[in-house]
This record gives C-alpha cells, structure tokens and sequence, in this order.
C-alpha cells in the first residue's frame, strides 16, 4: 500500500482569482522509502497541495473534491482532533525558511520535546535520551550543545537539520519538505539533499519534496510530478521525466535550466577597461560606546576588470561579498579603500556632486523585481526619471522610453500602468529600461534573475545577453548560480569571505577549477551530473 | 513560443483593486464619514437650526430643565420668546444653541491640530530619517518635547497669549508633532532601504527630489490613519482644556466650557454636562471608527500589527 495515495484533488480558489481552482484533480501517490518530487513554477500550486495534505489549508481554499489517503485513512474527512494526531505521528513536514518556523524563544530541545510531551508517554530522562539521538543522527556535532540553544545561535543549515530532526523524531510514514533546502547556500543544500536522503532510506519514510529547481529533482527523486498551473502534466520516474519528457510545458522547464557548461565564448576584448578596481576593500566597523570595536571585512583587496562588450560574473555563497562589491563600484556605499577606476579616473573617494556627472555611466538592476520599483509611480515615470535628472526634455524622454519598452520586448502601452499590474519577469524587464534609459556603459546585475521562475529567467538572462551586444555594455554579472554564471558570463570570479578566491575567464574557471573552494562550490551545484539545458 | 509551454506566471499577476474603491466599501468608513458628515453639517448650519446666539443670556430663564419655554434678551434689549430644547445652564444661555455652535470648535480644533502636527511631523521626520547627519540632533529635541504635558503647554500659551483658537490648536499640536516624527522617520528608515530608493540614488535623482517624490508618497497611508487618531484625540484635549479653564474663553461656546459650567449643577441638572458629553463621545467615536475602517483598507500591515 502507499504511505499517500492523492487521488482527484481539486481545491477551488476564492472567486475573482486568476483561476478558479489551486489544484486541478491532481492524483499521485508516494510510496514506502521513495522520494517524489512535486515540481513547478511559482503559482503552480505545489505547496497548497502539500497544505491541503497536512490539513493546514486556510478556510480561502476548500477543498472540493478528491481524497487525500494517508495509510489508506481520507484526511479531507477527518475531523481537526485526529488530524493534530496524524500530523505528529503519521506525517510532518520541513518548510523553507527554518528561521520562522522555529519559535525563537524556545531552545531547541525544547522544541523537540514540546513534540515527544504532546504524543508520546515517555518519561523526560527517555524524551531527553530520544532527542539526543535525533540530534546525533541529523548529524549535528556536539549534541548537548545544540540542544540547549537557541534557534539564533545555529547557522541556517543547523536549524534545517534541527527541523528535519522535529519532523522525524516520532518517525512519521509520510515527510513532506515544501522547498527545505531553496533558503541555503549550494554547499549548505547539498549537504541538506543527502541528509534527507540518508534518512529516508533508513526509515524506510516516504517523502514529498516540493521544489521548483530542476537541478534537486535530478539529485534527490525517485519519481516526478509536473505541476502547471494547478494541472499535473506529466509524472513518471526521474530518468523518464529528465531525459524523454514528453508534455511541452516539461519540455520547455527542462531546456530552460541553465547548463553548468561554459558557453565558450571568446572572451577576449581589445579596447581598454571600462571599469578597473584596485584592491578594493569594505570593512564595517561596529562602535558601541563601551563595548568592543568589532570590524567586518565585507570586501577585501578586491582588483577586477571589466571592458566592454564583456560579462564579468562575480560568484559566491551568501555573506561572501560579492554585493558589497557592486554596490561599491555603484557607490551605494563608500568603499574603505581602494580605487574604483572608471576609464581610468577614480570614482571611489568622490564626493556626490563630483559624482552626479559620472553616475549615469553605471547602473544596477536588483535582486527583488517587486521592490525594485516604486509602486505608486507608473512605468513611465520609473523609466523618464533618469534621463530627466540630467535634463533630457520630456518629451524626448518619452520617446526614447517608448524605443526602450521595444527593446526589453514589451509594449509602449504599458507605460502607463503601475508596476502591480506586471509580472515579476515582467517587472524586471522594466527595471533594465530603466537602467539603459541612462545610455550606461556598465551594467551591473545584482542576483538579476535569481527570483524569477526558470522559464522567465532563461528570457531575462537572453534578454541581458542579447542588450548586452546590441549596446556593446560591459556587465557585471552578481549570482549565487554557478549555471546562470556558466550561461552568460566570459569572466568569473569566485569569491569567499570577501575575497577573490578565483579569478579567470569563464572556460577555464568553470572547465578547471584550481581553488579548493571553486571545486567545492561545483561538487556542491545540484543536478550537476545531469545534462540540462540544450538536451 | 508554443502557447503551452508559456510560463505559468504571465496568469500570476495580482489582481489590485484600487485603493480608494477599498476605502469606500469599508463599513468603519462609512459610519464614521456619515456621522462626521452630519456633524459638519450641523457646525456650517448652527445659525439655521433654530439657534440664537449662545452668547445671550437672561437671568429670568436661568437653570431650565430641557423643553421649557422661556424668554431670552437680545443684545439690543428685546425680549424673545424661545424653546430651551436641552435646558439652559446657570446665566440662562440656551444650551441648546450652545452644544450646536460649539461643533464648530471641536471640529476645527480636531482638523487642525492634526493638519499642523502632521505637516511639522513630516518634515522633521523626513529630515531625521534621510539626513542622518541630522538625526541625533532632532531626535533628542523630539524626546525633550515629547516629555512636556500639553496641558502645561497650553496654561503657559494662554498666559503669554490669552485663550484663543490658535493657541489652544498649536498647545495641542505641540506634543504630537513628536509621536508623528518618530512615525515618519521609522517609515523612512524602512522606504529608504528599499531598492527602488537605491535606483532613484543611482540614477541620479536628487535627494530632495528622492525625500518627497519617492518616499513621501509611500507613507502617506500610515499617515492619513494617523491624522484620524490625533484629531481624536486633539478634540478630547481642547474639551478638556476649556474644562480645566486654560482653554478658550468661557463665554465661547465649547463642549469642555459647557461642562465646565454646568459642573456646579450636576447633582441638579445633570444635562448641562450629559448633553455636550454624548456629542463629544460621538464625536471622537465617529472619528475613530473612520481611522480604523482607514487603517484596515490603506494599511493593512499596520491593521495587523495593531
């Protein structure tokens, strides 16, 4: 029998959404000791399955059809009591951000043992002993330690194995993890994937992974599940799926994942550098009246080099620097020391007014597509407002921010509107007309396309690509992604601990790694022995 | 691109619906707004609604229950016949015209001690929470006016000015202006970090420009609710004031005045005190419910967090 077995589950969204139902008679079943992996974009109602699974669906979403068997027992029937039962015993669940879901006044053990108290009779020398165990078997060092902190004291891959270790202490039949390892760094993630893996494989547990990164599924699943817009499309074994997709939209998934092979690009450029830093450094110094100097060496010695025409990626875990560095050359803040040389003339001790004429030259498109805009400005005020800074009259403005709607690859008619009315791709795509309505010579892209679904961010990527050598831009590449860095960058620099650790042109970067950390950082890429992208 | 492969985000945008329509479906806001409305209407038209002056008074019809019929002298020294519809207090003025024209006060007092606390508030606020140069300086002068009753404020105004609209209004904004510039500056510490301010900073945009065009404009929700508590609050203050005697002048139809007069009498006529008492509750209520129907449909982070 299978642990799930989800057959026919429709949940209906509130009227007035963009679709009537989160899920459409969505069946599959998860096995004894197997690990299906639930995959889709964003809003493609993967985690409401997994909601409606563990009978936490808000009263928003009921469900109206279907049946949900746990050990053959209907959840979608059972009552709120039992369902606090099962929950605990039969089936629990990892989610994403382990910072909020743990209490952060609780130590961990307590945590844990809030878990044993409510379902188990155990007496607390035996719940202590059991989650000393747990605990030692997510593989955590010093045990008693960890068990008295708090969740703060524990670095992010920590308290993911402290969830993990709440989820399997009452060794459910059932673990769903909703996107556990998408809030950690590569090498966290990896560790994280064969901890899960492990365990399951020793409890015989079956599990339910939620993820939207191709690169997991190739690592961790038995078998897949395709999720499209509430529909399931396609669902087979890993291979089967990976390798012979058959629906279009798994097709398309599947060719949109970025390969880890450098695209081999000539890299060299004849004309001078744009931008030139020279062992730039940003260190923070935290004075409090009495404590400590406390100094933080967010950049160290950082020497790049960027001409035009070229991509340079700077490539790092999270806390690395790597955006410290660009919104230094941005000056966003001011670097300790250094030079930022932009054709040849040193930006970095500036003042503002001596900047504001230079300032132009470099502009930035962030991370986040639904901060980056102001929401109660429309598109056109957003894309105008640099040009008419540096007194470009009105009207040309309008103008040229028609052109650059064209050239972003969207409609003039949409300058009117605000940014709500857009898409995050969508958003992004506004946010670099607004960087090239400057008319820069470097662009920088700060994690660009990390938040985009894998679909859109193979457009946008195309799309910086593309203006790139339309323009003859110079680009400064920030990604935490070795396959996005593999696929546009012709430079790369690794860096750790705010240094440049590794530093080259992409093919030889990517194609030999010389530093310890470069190889550790590519062991690490998830899927990294499957072959995506152009298959 | 084949139609069915497209991304399925293109169907995830959000449908908004304007902020304003929210507003206007909002049971709290209607309430609130109507009874506010009405009020306006009753402070505009209080010479129409069978009022006399509420200056006038007349030794003969002195401490009248609600509903008698007395007469009143004019300035000009006529007699006139008059229905005391809620009495009259202890000089023989109609209350009745009394409570209608002091709405006038309560209303004005409200809107603008609100209107002037905000409008210091933002700039101080603003310039705190942007020009960090200046932030420690105007913090600590905020802390320092903020630990000054109003009421010493406002016996302080009166005694250098003598009672009047204005320095009742600037006693009352004064102790405000604080609580809205540490509102304003948190909301700016918060704006100013988001990306969009760091692309207005590298595209150049000057920071004043950057101040009151990008960030201004994103605090006003937070603000606007704001302005309805210290309106509140603001009539509660000036009816308190004109209680304690430090307000405006007694003869000056307000709430806080009839009380205070009718104090004396309450064993014996407690209307004097009860029917200005049910207006200014009504009042402060309406203004309330309308700030948090606002609260809710403009700010619904703030909604929560409260």
């Amino acid at each position: 029998m299978s642990v799930l077995e989800v057959r026919d589950l429709t949940i209906a969204l509130p009227t007035g959404g963009d679709r009537r139902e989160a899920a459409a008679r969505v069946s599959f079943t998860v096995d004894r000791g197997e690990i299906v992996c639930l995959v889709g974009e964003s809003g493609s109602g993967k985690s409401v399955i997994a909601q409606a699974i563990m009978g936490l669906l808000p009263q928003a979403l009921p469900v109206t059809g279907g049946a949900i068997l746990l050990e053959g027992e209907d959840i979608v029937q059972a009552g709120a009591e039992r369902l606090r039962e099962l929950r605990a015993m039969r089936m629990s669940m990892v989610f994403q951000e382990p910072m909020t879901a743990l209490n952060p006044v609780m130590t961990c053990g307590d945590q844990i043992d809030e878990v044993l108290r409510e379902h188990t009779p155990l007496s607390p020398e035996q719940r202590r002993a059991k989650i000393l165990d747990i605990v030692r078997e997510v593989a955590l060092p010093d045990p008693e330690r960890i068990v008295a902190s708090y969740p703060h004291q524990l670095s992010g891959g920590q308290r993911q194995r402290i969830m993990i270790a709440m989820a399997l202490v009452l060794e459910p039949a059932l673990l769903i993890a909703d996107e556990p390892t998408t809030a950690l760094d590569v090498t966290t993630q990896a560790q994280i994937l064969e901890l899960i893996r492990e365990l399951q494989r020793r409890h015989g547990t079956g599990v339910l992974f939620i993820t939207h990164d191709f690169g997991v599924v190739a690592d961790i699943a038995h078998r897949v599940a395709v999720l499209r817009l509430g529909e399931l499309v396609e669902m087979g074994a890993k291979d089967e799926v990976l390798k012979r997709p058959r629906h279009d939209y798994t097709k398309m998934l599947i060719g949109a994942v970025p390969t880890l092979q450098p695209h081999g690009r000539s890299a060299e450029g004849a004309s001078a550098p744009v931008l030139r830093t020279v062992k730039l450094c940003k260190t923070y110094v935290d004075r409090g009246w009495f404590g400590r100097r406390r100094e933080v060496h967010a950049a160290q010695d950082v020497s790049i080099e960027l001409r035009r025409g070229q991509t340079l990626g700077i490539v790092g875990e999270s806390g690395s620097g790597k955006s410290t560095v660009a919104r230094c050359i941005i000056r966003l803040i001011d670097p300790t020391s250094g030079e930022i040389r932009l054709h040849g003339q040193d930006i970095a001790k500036m003042s503002a007014s001596e900047l504001r004429p230079l300032r132009r030259k470099v502009q930035i498109v962030f991370q986040d597509p639904y901060r980056s805009l102001n929401p109660r400005r429309t598109v056109l005020e957003a894309v105008i407002e640099g040009p008419v800074n540096y007194g470009v009259p009105r009207a040309r403005a309008i103008e040229r921010a028609r052109q650059l709607m064209e050239l972003v690859r969207m409609d003039p008619a949409s300058l009117s509107r605000y940014p709500h009315q857009f898409s995050g791709g969508q958003r992004q795509r506004i946010c670099i007309a607004r960087a090239l309505a400057q008319e820069p010579e470097l662009l920088i892209a700060d994690e660009a396309v990390s938040a985009l679904d894998v679909s859109v961010q193979a457009q946008v990527l195309e799309l910086l690509e593309d203006i790139r050598n339309r323009l003859n831009l110079a680009m400064l590449f920030i990604t935490h992604d070795l396959r996005v860095a593999a696929q546009i960058c012709d430079h790369v620099a690794v860096m750790s601990e705010g240094r440049i650790v590794e530093y080259g042109p992409a093919i030889e970067v990517f194609g030999a790694p010389r530093h310890a950390y470069t190889r550790a950082l590519f062991e690490a890429a998830p899927g990294r022995d499957f072959a995506f992208g152009a298959a | 691109m084949d139609p069915n492969a497209q991304s399925v985000e293109a169907a995830n945008v959000a449908s908004h619906e304007s902020a304003w329509r929210r507003v206007r479906r909002n049971w709290s806001v209607r309430l609130g707004g109507v009874v506010l409305a009405l009020l306006v209407l009753v402070a505009v038209a209080a010479p129409l609604l069978g009022t006399v002056d509420p200056t006038l008074f007349d030794a003969a019809s002195r401490d009248l229950v609600p509903g008698k019929t007395g007469e009143i002298t004019t300035l000009d020294g006529d007699y006139i016949k008059h229905k005391f519809l809620f009495g009259s207090d202890s000089f023989g003025r109609d209350i009745y015209s009394r409570v209608m024209y002091g709405t006038r006060v309560s209303l004005m007092v409200g809107l603008l001690a609100a209107l002037l606390s905000l409008a210091f508030g933002i700039v101080c606020g603003l310039s705190a929470g942007y020009l960090r140069w200046l932030d420690g300086i105007l913090m600590r002068f905020m802390d320092g006016l903020m630990a000054i009753p109003a009421i010493l404020i406002a016996i302080a105004l009166v005694a250098l000015w003598r009672g009047s609209l204005v320095t009742v209004v600037v006693a009352i904004a004064i102790p405000e202006i604080p609580r809205v510039t540490r509102l304003v500056r948190s909301l700016v510490l918060s704006i100013r970090e988001e990306p969009y301010v760091e692309a207005a900073v590298a595209l150049g945009t000057p920071t004043w420009k950057i101040m009151f065009g990008h960030i201004l404009p994103n605090t006003i929700a937070p603000l606007v609710v704001q302005g309805t508590y210290i309106c509140a609050s603001a009539i509660l203050v000036e009816a308190i004031l004109s209680f304690l005697g430090v307000g405006l002048p007694p003869d000056i139809p307000t709430w806080g005045n009839i009380m205070a007069e009718g104090r004396r009498q309450f064993i014996e006529f407690p209307h004097n005190i009860f029917i200005p008492g049910v207006f200014l509750a009504v009042t402060v209520l309406a203004v309330n419910i309308l700030g948090d129907g606002l609260r809710d449909t403009l700010d619904p982070k703030m909604a929560k967090r409260v």
